[in-house]
């Protein structure tokens, strides 16, 4: 058994699930194909159903991954092959020639703004030109530049080598050669992603016109940062367009070319990119053109209601076969308008097509080279009951390899597959880890003396900004005992030197003037460490992004402004602290909530990585939803799977499972639980570092709709789910989906309904062929590969009819009468029997909400900590959720979301201590007057109100004080700006720290008052 | 794009001097990108960061204004996006009790607050042009005048 882990595929499914076996204490190689890791979410203008920015999210997640200690990013390298078993893989890797010296490269630019050579850009989708050396985009990780041998100049012809020459630090290498590398590792984790549908296979779409785009470069179109800077043009013309048509399952749901899957996420994109683009343009005119839309997520249904309601956005429920281009090079689509039964054409500026998710086809040849199964759509096969888990022991998989999905549910699969990893490996946590070991810190002189570094950044800085003139005005601010000028202060050769002359100038203070803090403060932080200093004594000064690169053309007043911003820094620097990270002791024990299948799993998981957990049930067995079903939708009997769990959740010795019982209390934070439960009677107090919500749904019972409780004949899907445990004998069953979802009491999707329809109906043919089985729908949702569920039951017979919310069947007696939206009349249906398909409703989460202090939706869901990258999470930390208590969602899903959920709390309980944040905020007991005004703004309870008994002379009386908790502390100052007694200090960005900050500014003022004369510096 | 000022109404060549106040995680990261992204706005601003918009107490304000900052710039992530849930909101009340007390010396004006997201490059750039040419139409503050 090794302790380490290989994760295959960089995107956001590799980055999440290697960020989480790292944290868990094991050995990480993340191996991405491309020269930055970031995948097709990087490539994304906004996410859905939020519409936040999608590289605000990723950016920080990417380098949180490069900074990790225990992750070793394997870069613009592919896998050649995985051989061996669980716990000892080998792992061949092609190390891809860059062209480029990974470490010597500090990239800074020079190379890619002198490049002659240019060629598409393939992150902005080929719409604009990148340089033949180039670096991805601007937030790339790692951030070093790569050539691309096919179109460089030197490479191809032997002539130019610019790049060569302008690189300051030496690291361009045109000898460079392929490397070829092993990683023994003890599992293996596939994060392969997917390609986009090449849609010039499809030459009816008309791809070759240059306004007919993809809806991934409509994406780029929209973005801020994409190749027309967020402006939507067309492409031929570079007009804005007028009118503009998308049209849906292009390269999905598409048996002739064999795309039999729905690729789940194109109906929300396409609404997405259409809200933005209006955003952009109110005038702009939006149809969708769709077979179905499937809004079947959390808060999709809203999303695409608002679309319509808000934007004004058309869907138009039909499907245009062709583009057509007259002989003025014009688009239009030819359709057939339901309402009516006319065949319609309209002519549009700009069409986007809805590309679906095709496999990769590294997925493909990898899989075939090392046995691992493919499924009949060419994703990689796993089970309802494992859902990451491949046909080989010790490797698993995530994200789209394994079916089409979304940002979210591929980062709870990338968490699952990492718990996974983790739990095969528990044996070896920490044998591969590496901690960085920094000398003691050394005792600071009471006297400030501050260290300047000010950077050229090659030609980026210096050619702008005069840096030796900067270096002398910073020698001549107070505190200042040493300043210098670097080429480049980040690359490696810097480091000695600054350390050099902490050590030299007895500094106890360091400031570098270079780039954003978001990206180098912690390197210099380190460096400063290193040094013996504490890294809280360290500041960067932004004469980059903030002064060179923004004032390009003005370099003399931007040279004052430099000097402005150092000597900000220098006054701030002068009162810093060294401040302390501290330790807390954890539990390493958890509790899971709630006994179905996602939190038996769940306890399963942290128990197989090693550590108690208390599984807490209100009934008195276990199985929760799962003991109400009669088939899984592969066929499988519930029973079976659910006695297999519980026989190993009731063996496992780390599970301790109370039935019958209620978690009554809760305190403490992150690590330090403390909690009481309530069994028969009994209160018995539990501690626990960590905590998982599972506590389920409940199913709605449609009282009152369709007859319902009056009509014996009427029945909902989960009692038809029972009733064919041991079969029915009716003959003519319809069924009617969305009842008492997607309306105005609850907006929300169902999600599993359209799929546990399907399926019954399926079951029902299948035993009774001669059966009349209706399914009376408003939009179809099998998505992803559960369209085959779909398609197999219209091809056993089972009739499809599509209604209108306005125009609802009506039950009668023993018929149902539906209005048919697409043949536009009324059909009656002769019904012996008519189930009610009824979503799932949230159950009793307010009291855990209250216990926990974790928020609910408006559905009363739980609310997760982030929609998109940390579905699994709660804003407190600590708390985890999974299954159906976040929102509907199939038995895969829940089980993928339950390891998840064991994976995130297994990254706590993992850890021998807890560390709170550095730069926290701290009460002076003495000003406090215990008005509480901290703790009603602070959104994470850090601050709490205790009583203290005061003696003053004679009188003695009780009053409130404040206390923040360090363990809960973000950091974020706010306490501080509202106290009214000036009682809190936020540390590290104190008032007085901030003050000198701004009394420097001023200086700044009136050095840069060129205009008026005066260059007046006041020292 | 250059931020030239061609004709300045008070004072020959003169330019406003803005502190702006970013929080850590959307505007100063807009600034980041802005800069980037190579989107040029005149030298008129400098950035101190601060981890949350509502770490700012109107007393640094008020003591910029004294000191001589021609204009304040407040700018924090988006409603709904902040990095400490809702730091934003706090933020947003503070500064319009500020605003509202520097209303009553004429200076409310010389006080912006503004989300700025992280990917707001090009919009870091349009609200700085955009405040300083205001502040150029104000002119001087005057109290550093007095000073």
């Amino acid at each position: 058994m090794k302790g380490s882990v290989a994760v295959v595929g960089g995107g956001i499914a590799g980055i999440q699930a290697a960020l989480d076996i790292a944290d868990s204490g094991f050995k990480t190689y993340l191996i991405e194909s491309r020269p930055s890791i970031g995948g097709v979410m990087s490539q994304l203008d906004k996410t859905f159903p939020t519409n936040d920015c999608a590289m605000c999210i990723l950016s920080p997640k990417l380098v949180e991954t490069a900074r990790h200690p225990n992750i070793e990013l394997l870069s613009y390298s592919d896998v050649k092959s995985i051989s061996g078993k669980a716990g000892d893989f080998k792992v061949k890797v092609i190390k891809k020639v860059r062209y480029v010296d990974e470490t010597k490269c500090t990239g800074c630019g020079s190379c890619t703004e002198k490049c002659p050579s240019k060629v598409p850009d393939e992150y902005n989708a080929g719409m604009s030109k990148r340089k033949s050396i180039y670096i991805p985009f601007a937030q790339a990780i790692p951030r070093v530049a790569t050539i691309d041998a096919a179109h460089c100049l030197y490479l191809t012809k032997g002539k130019c080598g610019v790049c060569k020459k302008v690189c300051g630090p030496k690291a361009v290498d045109y000898e460079q050669k392929d490397k070829e590398i092993e990683l023994n590792v003890g599992s293996v984790v596939l994060a392969t992603g997917f390609k986009p549908f090449d849609p010039s296979e499809l030459k009816q779409f008309r791809f070759e016109h240059p306004d007919v785009i993809t809806a991934l470069q409509f994406e780029r179109l929209l973005s801020a940062s994409g190749p027309t800077q967020g402006h939507v043009t067309k492409q031929s013309d570079g007009k804005v367009p007028k009118k503009l048509a998308f049209i849906q399952c292009v390269g999905s749901r598409n048996l002739r070319i064999n795309r039999k899957h729905c690729s789940s996420v194109c109906c929300m994109y396409a609404t997405k990119e259409s809200i933005i683009a209006k955003e952009h343009d109110p005038e702009l005119d939006i149809t969708i053109f769709n077979i179905d839309i499937r809004a079947f997520g959390k808060n999709f249904e809203e999303f695409y209601n608002r679309a319509q309601r808000e934007y004004g956005i058309k869907y138009n429920n039909s499907r245009p076969p062709e583009v057509i281009v007259d002989a003025n090079n014009a688009l239009s689509l030819k359709y057939e308008d339901f309402n009516t039964g006319d065949l319609k054409t309209q002519n549009f500026d700009m069409v986007v097509l809805s590309i679906g998710l095709d496999p990769a086809d590294s997925t493909r040849t990898l899989a075939q080279s090392s046995g691992i199964a493919l499924d009949d759509f060419g994703n990689i096969a796993t089970s309802i009951e494992n859902p990451v888990e491949t046909s080989v022991a010790g490797i698993y998989v995530c994200g789209v390899a394994q079916g089409p999905k979304d940002i979210p549910d591929t980062v709870a699969q990338a968490s699952a597959a990492a718990s996974k990893a983790a739990a095969l490996l528990s044996g070896e946590r920490g044998t591969m880890i590496k901690e960085r070991k920094f000398p003691d810190e050394k005792v600071l002189s009471p006297e400030p003396r501050i260290g300047v570094f000010v950077c050229h950044c090659g030609i980026n800085i210096g050619s702008v900004v005069n840096v030796p003139n900067v270096v002398e005005y910073a020698k001549s601010l107070p505190g200042v005992a040493h300043a210098q000028e670097m080429l480049y202060a980040c690359s490696s050769d810097s480091q000695v030197t600054i350390k050099d002359a902490i050590a030299k100038n007895n500094l106890n203070r360091v400031v570098v003037a270079s780039c954003t803090p978001r990206t180098h403060e912690p390197l210099f932080q380190n460096t400063c460490r290193e040094a013996g200093l504490n890294p809280y004594l360290f500041e960067l000064a932004n004469i980059r992004e903030h002064c060179s690169w923004v004032h390009m053309k003005e370099k003399e007043k931007a040279t004052e402004k430099a000097k402005g911003i150092v000597q900000m820094a220098v006054a701030k620097s002068a009162l810093f602290q060294p401040l302390y990270k501290q330790k807390v002791p954890l539990i390493n024990k958890a509790i899971v909530l709630g006994g179905g299948v996602a939190g038996m799993t769940a306890a399963l998981d942290i128990a197989n990585n090693g550590y108690g957990v208390t599984l807490i049930e209100k009934e008195k067995e276990l199985g929760g939803k799962l003991r109400e079903m009669t088939e899984l939708y592969d066929g499988k009997n519930p029973s079976d799977v659910l006695k297999e769990l519980i026989s190993r959740v009731n063996q496992n010795k780390n599970i301790k499972v109370i039935n019958e019982a209620k978690l009554t209390k809760v305190e403490g934070f992150l690590g330090n639980f403390k909690g009481a439960v309530a069994v028969k009677g009994k209160e018995i107090p539990l501690d626990f570092g960590a905590a998982v919500i599972a506590t389920g749904a409940r199913n709605f019972e449609p009282v009152g709709l369709f007859s319902y409780g009056k009509d014996s004949h009427v029945v909902t899907q989960a009692q038809l789910e029972k009733m064919l445990g041991k079969g029915i004998s009716t003959n003519n069953i319809t069924m009617i989906q969305c009842v008492g979802a997607r309306n105005k009491d609850r907006e929300y999707c169902g999600r599993t309904c359209c799929i546990d329809a399907v399926k019954n109906a399926t079951r029902i043919k299948k035993a009774n062929s001669s059966a009349n089985v209706y399914v009376l729908y408003r939009d179809m949702r099998t998505y992803g590969v559960m369209e085959k569920l779909y398609e197999n039951a219209r091809d056993l017979g089972i009739i499809f009819i599509k209604y209108e919310a306005e125009n609802p069947p009506k039950v009668q007696g023993g018929s149902v009468v539906v209005h048919d939206s697409m043949l536009n009349e009324d059909i009656e249906l002769a019904s012996d029997l008519v189930v009610l398909s009824t979503p799932l409703v949230a159950g009793e989460n307010e009291e855990i909400n209250q216990l926990f202090k974790i928020p609910l939706d408006k559905n009363k869901f739980f609310l997760e900590a982030h929609p998109k990258l940390r579905p699994v999470d709660f804003a407190t930390d600590g708390v985890f959720l999974c299954g159906s208590a976040q929102a509907p969602k199939l038995i895969d899903e829940a089980i993928s979301q339950a390891s998840a959920a064991a994976s995130r709390a297994c990254t706590i309980l993992s850890r021998e201590f807890i560390e709170t944040e550095g730069a926290i905020s701290v009460v002076n007991e003495g000003r406090c007057i215990g008005c509480g005004t901290c703790v009603a703004v602070c959104p994470y309870n850090a601050p709490s109100l205790y009583d203290v008994t005061v003696k003053v002379e004679e009188v003695t009386y009780t009053t409130k004080k404040s206390k923040i908790n360090p363990a809960a502390c973000k950091g974020c100052g706010s306490c501080a700006a509202a106290c009214p007694a000036g009682a809190i200090t936020a540390q590290h960005f104190s008032s007085k720290e901030i003050g000198e900050a701004i009394d420097a500014f001023d200086k700044g003022v009136r050095s840069i008052s060129i205009g008026k004369g005066v260059v007046e510096v006041t020292v | 794009m250059s931020g030239e000022a061609s004709t300045a109404p008070k004072g020959n060549g003169w330019e406003p001097n803005i502190l702006a106040f970013c929080c850590n995680w959307c505007s100063y990261a807009g600034a980041d990108l802005a800069g980037v992204s190579r989107f040029q706005y005149p030298p008129t601003v400098k950035i101190l960061r601060v981890m949350c918009s509502s770490r700012v107490e109107p007393a640094f304000i008020l003591k910029a204004l004294k000191d001589g900052a021609d204009g304040v710039l407040v700018a924090g992530c988006h409603i709904g996006d902040c990095h400490y849930i809702d730091g934003n909101k706090n933020a947003e009340v503070r500064i319009n009790n500020t605003k509202k007390a520097l209303a009553k010396l004429g200076l409310d004006k010389r006080l912006r607050l503004e989300w700025i997201s992280a990917s707001e490059g090009l919009r870091f750039s349009e609200v700085i042009r955009d405040f300083t040419e205001e502040i150029k139409k104000l002119g001087q503050n005057p109290v550093k005048e007095v000073k």
